[in-house]
This record gives structure tokens, C-alpha cells and sequence, in this order.
């Protein structure tokens, strides 16, 4: 592995692999050919590398195992193992140190990190025009709660108001990406339970919902479609018959996973009972969202603390009582419902207007009128190379993402780009709640528990 | 008599700021009145107050205890060291170092923001990993980001870099370790 | 990869162009999905894109059972290590596909935390570009791999080259990381 890195530097000396030794006397070969003599032929033959080689050692002698294990004195030991940052329960980069005693849990670590992008640090590197695009991808299973976060927090440091129009279309992108969210949770705790049909049927509807979302913002994924100031541009013709078509699609699809699951017999043992966290622990760790609200304690930002046109159309906030996997089950489950209601009411009630506020430093002009205006032109020039100041200031604003609240802390030092640019992701302290969650509880009840809490690694480690 | 003076100069200039921006937030309020130093200050509609480091602990005490606020929902580090501009609160001192943390009340629905300096040659402020637990991990990630120590928290390690990793990447004389981007056709400067 | 060692003529041509098309049929790929990629990496293997009629859609836990790595999302400083041992642990003969920008080079983070292109760790047979590539780039990118293992020319890649098919070239970057690995680290601006 050393010859491979070696590469650079003057003074590297010549490797094992350079096929000739004296320059002088050999005849001109390309670095890494190797000059075939015929007794050579059988180290040709041989691996050029090292790479990946399994090593065999030989035995000298043979051991025969089955003798009596080596006393423990004491208490019987804690064994500590290790769950990731590789494994097939498919949450991303997580690492799981559990103390075990038998196959009792004792206490459970999670070890973040693996995924670290310095998105923050990148964040200082970005202008606020291009901060949506490193925000989006924090949460990349929810991306428009991120970018509407970020594009919030812009715009109250600005102190610019955004145009109604935009508010919908962001309520409903918004609702839509919590669609998309809740259904790939469907999805993968089903396959992480054993239903692994589920991935199938929950990946069914959610490329569903990827279409709407592509058919408005252009992309699947990660859209940098909520800007400061607004949306990036209109809705699309036939959005309207899209969005409901697409509520009918989702409606069959979750009802079809209610019949399959809920009243399933396995299912139900594996989960009711299943990760109990009460409300004191679960508000004593940051926790929010659905691991808050199965805990009895109905929080929802959308209602509570409303932003967008929340307080202005007509939705229920789901809560249960136990606070076990099977009720973030069931309240995933039910909030994808209410999103349906929310982008229906978006279909009927959304309002003409702007899109984006249309202030010139912040908004950059239509593409037409570039040829037309020279102040346009300029306009365009200098915010997509340099972007727009905001005052010095600080604020922090809050919304409610699938995982629970997703906050964007921003500090403006007057420049173009920000002099902090924090965001809150919520799995990050839900993480903590998995030991509550997990204590005197089996391993194999791990994953559950894991997938219950639905961490999204992309905003857990920034 | 000096001394009494001091003193005098010391509650009027109080009384001054206390009279230039009154904190009608009965939080902020009650902060005001039980810490000494303690600043109030209207970000964009939003409540923040400014504290001493020494005070952090026990303000993050009082507000769970007397004041309701059920969580601590976030907590981060600011670095000012290359501030174009900065907003100095009259009566806070500013430090290179802010810490800073978003309190939410869920009974009264309401927030509330906590900053405190940290100055650049005594990185420590007290933890409130004990007042609330959810700080465990947003307490590692200031120290793993920045370097600021919390005293009494029960596992002040790197979270987010290696644990063998040097420099602290979010302060602002830490490089952002850009690789230079070139392109084989590239002529290089002239 | 025990093709080399049989002389080549008219029956072990045949011999190698079947070794070849049921290596390419049968390929099993590994998770390693890291972050918005393997959203993308998942959809393709869910009923609309389908990797089933390759007979890929059972990634393996397992590396020892696996013989792609598809490396899907952003790689960083702490997983490097894991990643290497990762694919370590797979038995040849073995692929990578490097899924999305920021395995391929880094991305859009271009910083300390990131590693710039997971070929500074493996050996990379196929970059899949896109933030995220949608199923259908990433279907194209399998079915290059699939090519190049039928014709064998990653055999013939990979025997040609000292270093194993990738050129690892570990750039000096400035930052902490380097002067950790004993690497040169560039001269400071101005000096």
C-alpha cells in the first residue's frame, strides 16, 4: 500500500513494480509496464498488488476447542458490541456500542460521525443564494423542510416579506416532502422488521410522490427549490391534477399498508411494548417530533407555533399514548393522511401572485428580461457570482420536518455569506432517546427501536 | 469612597441600560433581576439575553426549575474572529466566543435564547448536560468543533471528527482544507 | 483474478467468455449506501427501476458474499477507514462503482471532512455522476460495469496497471489530515 501512495515527491524511490531498474540500459517503457522476459512469465502471472489479500496463515498445530471456559469470578461480565457504522438495517452511516449482559441491553451508545460533511463550514463558504443547496442535503429524505428552514432564517435577518403565493407553494412542497419522508419510513421499517415486501409497496407510492415533486421542482431529491425570498420558480401546467391524483395514489397505498400491518399479529409483538420512552425523558433529551408526540404530548410546530399558512388550513395533529415503536408506527402512518388533507386544501385554495419577492437584490430578474434590460443583466450577474448582503444580525427559526423540530440558527456579519450557519437537525438529539428507548430491552429489538426513531445520518453529523 | 462611588456609577450604568432597553419579557425580566450582568436584547421579535459565563449553570437551573422551560432545543458555538461586522449589545462585552442556546417552553409556548462569551484564552463554561440531558451530544459537538470545554460534563470527547483528529474545524482560523481543483489541459497562470 | 493462468486459445476463449458472462450475470452488490445516494441506490432496486432483472436486487450484509461495492453517497474522514476495510474484506473478483459526485470526487464538499473521490481509497471501476444520480444514471452505470466485465476489459485493466486498476494518488492537500498521514504538505501561501 505504501508503493501506491508514493507517487509524489521527487525523491520517490524506485518501487518494486517500476518494470525496469537502470534507466540507462533499458529499453523505453511506460511506468508500469513491465518488461516480460521469459523466466518472468510466472511472476506476470502473480498479483500485481497486495490489495484486499487474504491472508492464510499456517497452523502449526492444532487446536481443539470445548474445554471448559476460563472462570469468571464475580458478577457475570458485560460483553460490549458492536452494531454499523455497515449493516443491513438500512439507517445510514449509525454505529451502536451496546453493553450487553446476555441478551439484555444494558446501555446504548451511539457513535456519530461517519457521515461529518462539514456542511456548516461549508455553509461559511456559500452565499445565501447558494446556501439552499448545502442545507437541502442534511436531511435528504425531507430536503424542502431544510431548505425552507435556511431560506426562513435569510429572510428574517433581511426583513423581507414573502408573497403568498410562495408561502403555499412552500406549505405545499412542504407537505409533500413529509409524504415522501413518512413513506420511505414505511418503507424501510417494514424491510428492517422482516416485512421486507414492505420496501417494495413504500418505495411504490414514494416514486410517486418523487414525480409531483420532480414534475414542480425538477429534481427527485435534494431540490434547492426554496430560496430566500420565495420559490425558484412557478408551478407547472397540470400541477393541480398531479397533486391529486397523486393524494388518491398514496391514500390507496397507505391504507393497503394499514390492512397488511396493523392488525398483524407479528407485527404487533414486535413492536407495542416495543421502546417505551415517557414524556419527561423524551422532553429532559430535545426530543421531538413523532418520538414526542407518541409519548401522549401533542407538539406540533404547524400548530403551535405556526409558520407558513399552517394556522390557515384545516389539519389534526396526531398523538398517542404509549409511546412504544408501534405508535411512531401508527403516527407516521396517520400524518401522512393529514398531509394529504394539507395538499389537497393547497390545490383548491392556492392563490395567484408572486412567486418570489420581488425586491431586485434579492430576487434575481426572469431569464427574458436579461436580454432586454442591462440593469437585469447586471442584477443576474452580480447575484449569482457574489450574492446579497444581509445586515449583521442573528436569528434562529424553527419548523417542523418529519423528525421533528429542524431549526436554522444564522449569524450575519453584514457580508454575502454567513458568519454562522448552524442547523438543528432533530435526529441528532432524538439519537439520545434510543437509550431510554433500548435500556433492558433485547438486542434483537435494537433495530426496531433504531428504526423507530427514524435518524436521518445526513443531519446528525453535518 | 471610592469604592461607594464605583458602586454608584456601577448601578446607575445598570440602570441606564436597564432604562434604554426595558425587558418586557417577564423571562428575561426575571433573568435580569436575579443575575447580575445580565442583558436583554430584541433580536428580529425574538427574546436573547445576554449572560455571564459564570451564571450559565444556574440560569439554565432557574429557567428549568421557576420558569418552565421544558427543553433546551439547541446549543451551539459562534466564532466572531473575522466579523465584518458585528452586533455588540451595549453593556455585553464582546468575547471571540459566543455560546449560544434556544430554550423552549412547551406549557407557556414560548422561546427564549441564552448567550454568554467565551473569551479566546479561557475556552470553558459550566454544562448544563445535567439540567438538560439533551446537551450531551450538542455539548461534544462545540467542544469537537470548537474546543470549548465543558466542565462537569460526564464524556467531553470528539463526536463528529476522529477521535485522533487535531484542531477543532469550525473555528475560523481552522482551514477549511479546500483541495485545489486543476484540470490536465489546465496552462497555469501566465 | 485465475483467468491469466490458462493459455489462451479457441477452447479456453470460450472458457473465459463464459467465466465472464456469469461473473457479469450473477454480480451481488454490497451495502454500502452512506447517505442521499443510497436513496437513490434503494429506489433503483424497488419496483420501478428494478435491479432484479440483473438478479441484483439481494444486496448483500455480508462483504465476503459480495462482489460489487457500490459506494453511494458522501465518504468521510472517519468512515475512510471502515470503507477500506470494507472492501478489504471482499473476495475477488471485485467492482466498485462510485456512485454520485461526492464519491466520485468529493462533490460538492469540497472541505476537511470529506474524502475528494473515494478512489483515493479503492480501486473505482465505474463513476456514476449526479447529486443524486437517478436510478436510471445509476442503472447506466451498472450496465457499463456489466459491459466491461463481459468483455473482460477490467481483467485486462487491472493486470496492465502496477497499482491494481486505480491510480491511487493521494493529493497533498494543506489541513490537518495530511501532516497527520506523513504526506507532503504544500507550501504555505506567500512563502
Amino acid at each position: 500500500m505504501s508503493d501506491a501512495t508514493d507517487t509524489t515527491g521527487s525523491d520517490a524511490t524506485e518501487t518494486e513494480h517500476a518494470g525496469f531498474t537502470d534507466p540507462d540500459d533499458a529499453e523505453v517503457v511506460a511506468p508500469g509496464m513491465t518488461l516480460v522476459e521469459e523466466d518472468e512469465e510466472f511472476e506476470r502471472l502473480e498479483r500485481q498488488t497486495d490489495e484486499g489479500d487474504q491472508l492464510l496463515t499456517q497452523h502449526s498445530e492444532i487446536v481443539v476447542t470445548g474445554g471448559p471456559w476460563p472462570e469468571v469470578e464475580g458478577e457475570s461480565q458485560t460483553m460490549i458490541i458492536n452494531m454499523g457504522p455497515q449493516h443491513p438495517s438500512t439507517h445510514g452511516v449509525l454505529r451502536i456500542m451496546l453493553e450487553l449482559d446476555g441478551e439484555t441491553v444494558v446501555r446504548a451508545k451511539p457513535v456519530i460521525g461517519y457521515l461529518h460533511t462539514g456542511m456548516e463550514k461549508t455553509g461559511e463558504q456559500l452565499t445565501y443564494v447558494q446556501g439552499g443547496t448545502n442545507v437541502t442535503r442534511m436531511d435528504y429524505a425531507s430536503p424542502i423542510a431544510n431548505e425552507l428552514v435556511f431560506a426562513m432564517a435569510v429572510e428574517r435577518l433581511l426583513d423581507v416579506e414573502v408573497p403568498e403565493r410562495a408561502v403555499w407553494i412552500r406549505m405545499l412542497l412542504a407537505e409533500l416532502s413529509r409524504m415522501a419522508s413518512h413513506l420511505l419510513f414505511q418503507a424501510t421499517n417494514g424491510m428492517d422488521l422482516g416485512a421486507v415486501s414492505m420496501m417494495l409497496y413504500g418505495w411504490r407510492e414514494r416514486e410517486e410522490t418523487l414525480r409531483v415533486l420532480e414534475l414542480i421542482t425538477g429534481l427527485r431529491m435534494n431540490h434547492n427549490f426554496v430560496r430566500p425570498g420565495g420559490v425558484a420558480a412557478d408551478l407547472p401546467d397540470g400541477w393541480q391534477l398531479a397533486c391529486l391524483d397523486l393524494c388518491e395514489i398514496v391514500e390507496r397505498g397507505i391504507s393497503e399498508y394499514d390492512e397488511l400491518l396493523t392488525g398483524n399479529p407479528i407485527w404487533l409483538e414486535r413492536m407495542v411494548g416495543v421502546g417505551v420512552i415517557t414524556t419527561e425523558e423524551a422532553l429532559a433529551l430535545s426530543a421531538s417530533g413523532p418520538i414526542l408526540r407518541s409519548t401522549g404530548f401533542a407538539w406540533d410546530l404547524r400548530k403551535t407555533q405556526p409558520y407558513l399558512a399552517y394556522d390557515d388550513v384545516d389539519f389534526d395533529v396526531i398523538y398517542t399514548e404509549n409511546g412504544d415503536c408501534f405508535d411512531r408506527y401508527r403516527i407516521r402512518l396517520f400524518e401522512i393522511a393529514e398531509s394529504i388533507k394539507i395538499v389537497r386544501q393547497c390545490v383548491e385554495r392556492m392563490p395567484a401572485g408572486d412567486f418570489r419577492v420581488q425586491d431586485k437584490k434579492v430576487t434575481p430578474p426572469p431569464r427574458a428580461r436579461i436580454d432586454e434590460s442591462m440593469e437585469a443583466l447586471i442584477h443576474h450577474f452580480k447575484l449569482f457570482t457574489e450574492g446579497f448582503r444581509v445586515p449583521a444580525g442573528e436569528t434562529y427559526v424553527a419548523v417542523e420536518s418529519p423528525r421533528g423540530e429542524v431549526g436554522c440558527y444564522l449569524v450575519s456579519d453584514g457580508t454575502g455569506k454567513p458568519a454562522r450557519m448552524h442547523v438543528r437537525g432533530p435526529s441528532f438529539y432524538n439519537l439520545q432517546s434510543m437509550h431510554p428507548m433500548i435500556s433492558e430491552r433485547m438486542v434483537a429489538d435494537g433495530v426496531a427501536i433504531v428504526s423507530s426513531v427514524d435518524p436521518i445520518m445526513g443531519e446528525v453529523d453535518r | 469612597m471610592a469604592d461607594d462611588a464605583a458602586q454608584a456609577t456601577d448601578e446607575d450604568a445598570r440602570e441606564e441600560v436597564h432604562e434604554v432597553v426595558p425587558p418586557w419579557d417577564e423571562v428575561a425580566a426575571a433573568l435580569w433581576e436575579r443575575f447580575d450582568g445580565a442583558v436583554f436584547h430584541d433580536s428580529h421579535g425574538q427574546a436573547v439575553v445576554y449572560l455571564d459565563r459564570t451564571h450559565w449553570a444556574d440560569a439554565a437551573t432557574m429557567l428549568r426549575d421557576d420558569e418552565q422551560f421544558t427543553s433546551c432545543i439547541d446549543m451551539t458555538v459562534v466564532d466572531h474572529l473575522v466579523d465584518a461586522e458585528r452586533v455588540v449589545v451595549p453593556g455585553v462585552g464582546p468575547a471571540r466566543y459566543e455560546v449560544v442556546a434556544n430554550l423552549l417552553s412547551h406549557p407557556r409556548n414560548r422561546r427564549i435564547r441564552l448567550i454568554t462569551e467565551v473569551p479566546a484564552d479561557d475556552t470553558t463554561v459550566a454544562s448544563i448536560t445535567a439540567v438538560y440531558p439533551g446537551m450531551n451530544f450538542a455539548e461534544r459537538e462545540a467542544y469537537d468543533m470548537f474546543g470549548i470545554e465543558f466542565t462537569g460534563h460526564p464524556d467531553l470527547t470528539r463526536i463528529l471528527m476522529p477521535d485522533d483528529w487535531v484542531g477543532h474545524p469550525l473555528r475560523k482560523d481552522d482551514a477549511p482544507a479546500r483541495v485545489p481543483v486543476t484540470f490536465k489541459g489546465d496552462p497555469g497562470p501566465r | 483474478m485465475g483467468l491469466d493462468a490458462v493459455p489462451y486459445n479457441f477452447l479456453t476463449g470460450r472458457l473465459e467468455d463464459i467465466v465472464r458472462w456469469a461473473r457479469r450475470n450473477s454480480v451481488m452488490p454490497a451495502t454500502f449506501g452512506l447517505a442521499c445516494c443510497a436513496i437513490e441506490m434503494m429506489a433503483t432496486g424497488a419496483a420501478h427501476y428494478d435491479l432484479a432483472r440483473f438478479g441484483m436486487e439481494t444486496f448483500r450484509a455480508s462483504p465476503r458474499q459480495a462482489d460489487l461495492m457500490i459506494v453511494a453517497g458522501r465518504v468521510s474522514q472517519k468512515m475512510a477507514p471502515v470503507l477500506r476495510q470494507v472492501y478489504d474484506q471482499m473476495v475477488e473478483p471485485k467492482w466498485v462503482i462510485s456512485m454520485g459526485v461526492c464519491a466520485s470526487s468529493g462533490g460538492m464538499f469540497n472541505n476537511y471532512a470529506i474524502v475528494q473521490g473515494v478512489d483515493q481509497i479503492v480501486p473505482v471501476d465505474v463513476y456514476v455522476p449526479g447529486c443524486p444520480p437517478g436510478p436510471e444514471t445509476l442503472l447506466h452505470g451498472i450496465v457499463t460495469l456489466h459491459e466491461q466485465i463481459r468483455t473482460g476489459e477490467l481483467l485486462k485493466r487491472r493486470t496492465a496497471s502496477p497499482t491494481g486498476g486505480a491510480a491511487i494518488e493521494v493529493e497533498a492537500r494543506d489541513g490537518v489530515s495530511a501532516e497527520r498521514a506523513g504526506l507532503p504538505t504544500p507550501e504555505p501561501a506567500g512563502a
